[in-house]
């Protein structure tokens, strides 16, 4: 049982958060993560649990936002008696509609002619979202009230804190199933066709029907993550379908980790705190997005979940802190050379967008100084060069400390 | 009618050779390491705004040699100390390298050039009117671009064809293995090749930059495209990509002339579509506003009748 004893505590910890940030900005904040995250785990059914790569996955997430918004509106004034609750399985079936036409057409096909083949997908909708301006409301968008729906219970969500409890059941609801997924046969065909394709066909599967039916069940997902939405925003803009937003839920569960189950939840709470915080301090936090994305590919393909994963054995043979003295000789170079480099990155963000309008002056980690004089560029070149030759005379370290835990480990198993 | 066929095939031709000196490049690349360069288009607008910076110091031909050749520098680049490190990943995190690339790409540009047009103008040289035809005025700059995509064209078919250099790449597509057992560097050989690939796409912004919009979406407006020219031709096919590089250019522009809509050919007909649904802006719209979008109406297409592309013979 203790298997499932996750499950509870993950139920409570969503129930509670609200009574320990309760104030209004983290209640939003919460419901995009919560959001965010079931679109995450919707679109690593596709990349890390089937392995295709998918450049368009916002079309499903954006239609049934879409469809959800014109649904609240049309049940809104009428007397029909559909709850606001009932609102995400619209969506759910709006992206299965759309996923099984538009996955009919593109699972014929894997790997690079797929992500291609999605992509143009993707910019389809995003162009005739542009061109079918009674539907999509051309650059303001299409707006609904959540309140004038069918009073269920009693609650009219109005309120941010009902909303927020909506979304957090749904988003329960859909991550469960989205885990029992996982684990039923067809989960572990997904798994052999990301594997090995051929071995799969030999088996006696159709990888293009497995590709297809993973392709619906993301889409119905993401369809349920976008009427979320829409029940959060009260708005859906063209921007919602757009190529931006399939790069950003595939850089958020990337990053998260895409070999694991947890990864795309973490990703996206890590990328949407990110997005809401990091733009209040700088203007080119884009910038650091897809630099760490980047870094994420080239040094960490695992992402942060693989990364939390490989320390599990270890700690489960209570060697972990034989890891410690090595990973904080690592941190003081790295942190040199992450402030060199956000260094850099402001004063060129400064010096060639700010300057003309505000003046050189700037102000960066408590210091002032002028974007334009020399002094402080060769100071952040200088720590990031220091902190990028540190880090690597420290690595080795790095490395000596886990053969040595690999060792141990070995020997305990003997 | 006629000068509008004359006119449309000409800015077809020049739009799909342009196509081509980016697809052409990234065909290549595709055959070689099997990684879809998604930031060819983002080294395509590199060339546009080197070559808008140059022109500005020292005029706009020193940025036609100059700017390609840097770019080309800055592709090798980062195949050696990019692409290489992620290879031991798989072709999904090659992919994904490029793709975050790009992205780095757009906004460094928008932080150096900003995130307005530039002023590249079109050389003093060459702003005059070529030919006059049927009334209609055709400029001097359009018909050296159709030059310099014809002369890339051909100069890419010789080398590739004719000389050693080219005989080594075609057999690295095939047998890197061979390649390498006879002694050449075929690590090299692909950062040559991706170098060369991005110098092209390059040239490509430098000469369209004046003639067209530089800004920074440009290569986020071109990318796509560009992609299904790829997967339209045919993946890793020349010929295809050549083929389907022509046939965009041209149904873009065609389609770009054309002022019908699906109403004017359901009136024809005689059939009147309810005029308040909201499928309505789907019956008003013309093909000239829908021409963005046939390009990926042309991809579907394909795909359902040939999986494989015009000229393809690969699965993935």
């Amino acid at each position: 049982m203790r298997k499932f004893a996750i499950w509870p505590i993950a139920a409570s910890v969503l129930v509670i958060l609200p009574f320990v940030f309760d104030s209004g900005t983290s209640l939003t904040k919460m419901s995009l993560m919560c959001i965010m995250a079931v679109f995450a785990l919707s679109y690593n059914m596709l990349l890390g649990q089937t392995g295709m790569l998918s450049f368009g996955h916002a079309v499903y997430y954006g239609l049934a936002g879409f469809l959800a918004i014109h649904a609240m509106q049309v049940f809104g004034g009428s007397a029909s008696s559909i709850p606001l609750v009932m609102i995400p399985l619209f969506g759910a079936l709006t992206g299965l509609t759309f996923a099984l036409i538009f996955g009919w057409v593109s699972t014929k096909r894997a790997g690079t002619a797929f992500a291609m083949i999605s992509l143009g997908l993707g910019e389809l909708v995003a162009a005739s979202s542009l061109i079918m301006r009674s539907f999509f409301g051309g650059e303001e968008g299409v707006s609904s009230d959540r309140s004038k729906l069918y009073m269920w219970l009693g609650l009219d969500f109005g309120a941010q804190i009902q909303v927020y409890y909506l979304i957090a059941a749904w988003t329960f609801i859909a991550v469960a199933a989205m885990f029992a997924i996982t684990h039923t046969p067809f989960g572990r065909m997904a798994n052999a066709v990301r594997e090995n394709p051929e071995r799969a066909e030999f088996v006696g599967y159709s990888t293009q029907m497995i590709r297809f039916i993973s392709f619906c069940l993301a889409g119905a997902f993401a369809g349920i993550a976008g009427a979320l939405a829409a029940i959060n925003f009260e708005i859906m803009n063209a921007l919602s379908v757009s190529g931006a937003q399939s790069g950003a839920v595939l850089l958020m569960t990337y990053i998260g980790g895409v070999g694991h189950f947890l990864g795309p939840i973490l990703g996206a709470i890590l990328i949407t705190a990110l997005q809401i915080s990091l733009s209040d301090y700088t203007g080119a936090w884009m910038l650091y997005f897809g630099l760490m994305f980047i870094l994420v590919v080239m040094y960490v393909p695992g992402g942060l979940a693989g990364l939390i994963m490989v320390h599990e054995p270890v700690w489960r043979t209570g060697l972990l802190h034989r890891l410690v003295p090595s990973y904080l000789l690592l941190a003081v170079p790295a942190l040199i050379c992450l402030s060199g480099a956000v260094g850099v990155i402001e004063l060129a963000h400064h010096a060639l967008v700010k300057a003309a309008s505000e003046g050189p002056q700037m102000l960066l980690f408590g210091l002032g100084f002028s974007s334009r004089a020399w002094l402080p560029w060769l100071c952040a070149i200088a720590l990031f060069a220091l902190g990028a030759a540190l880090c690597r005379v420290v690595w080795p370290k790095v490395k000596e400390a886990w053969s040595e835990v690999h060792k141990q480990m070995k020997q305990a198993l003997v | 009618m006629l000068e509008l066929i004359l006119f449309s095939s000409l800015n077809g031709v020049l739009y799909g050779m342009l196509l081509f000196m980016m697809a052409g490049g990234l065909t290549l690349i595709f055959s070689m390491m099997g990684v879809l360069n998604f930031a060819h288009a983002s080294f395509y607008m590199l060339g546009a705004y080197f070559g808008f910076e140059i022109a500005r110091h020292l005029g706009f031909w020193p940025g036609l040699v100059l700017a390609p050749v840097i770019v080309g520098l800055v592709g090798a680049l980062v195949e050696r100390y990019g692409l290489r490190q992620v290879h031991k990943h798989g072709h999904v995190a090659e992919l994904l390298f490029t793709f975050g690339l790009a992205f780095v790409i757009e906004e460094l540009v928008q932080m150096i050039w900003g995130k307005l047009p530039v002023d590249y103008r079109v050389p003093e040289a060459l702003d005059f009117v070529a030919f006059t035809m049927f009334g209609t005025t055709y400029p001097a700059y359009k018909v050296f671009m159709l030059g310099i995509a014809i002369l890339m064209f051909l100069s890419l078919l010789w080398v590739l064809t004719k000389t050693r250099v080219g005989l080594i790449i075609q057999a690295s597509l095939s047998h890197p293995q061979m390649v390498a057992m006879l002694g050449h560097n075929v690590p090299r050989v692909f950062m040559m090749v991706f170098g060369g690939g991005c110098m092209l796409a390059g040239l490509a912004g430098v000469i369209a930059g004046p003639a067209l919009v530089t800004q920074p979406s440009m290569a986020a407006l071109l990318g796509p495209i560009l992609f299904v020219v790829v997967v339209l031709g045919g993946l890793g096919s020349l010929t295809g990509a050549f083929i389907a590089s022509l046939l965009i250019g041209l149904v873009q522009t065609f389609a770009v002339a054309v002022n019908l809509s699906l109403s004017d050919l359901l009136h024809f007909i005689s059939f009147d579509p309810n005029a308040g649904s909201v499928l309505a802006d789907l019956w008003r719209v013309t093909v000239a506003q829908i021409a963005p979008v046939i390009p990926y109406l042309l991809l579907i297409l394909i795909l359902i009748l040939r999986p494989t592309g015009l000229m393809g013979n690969r699965e993935s």
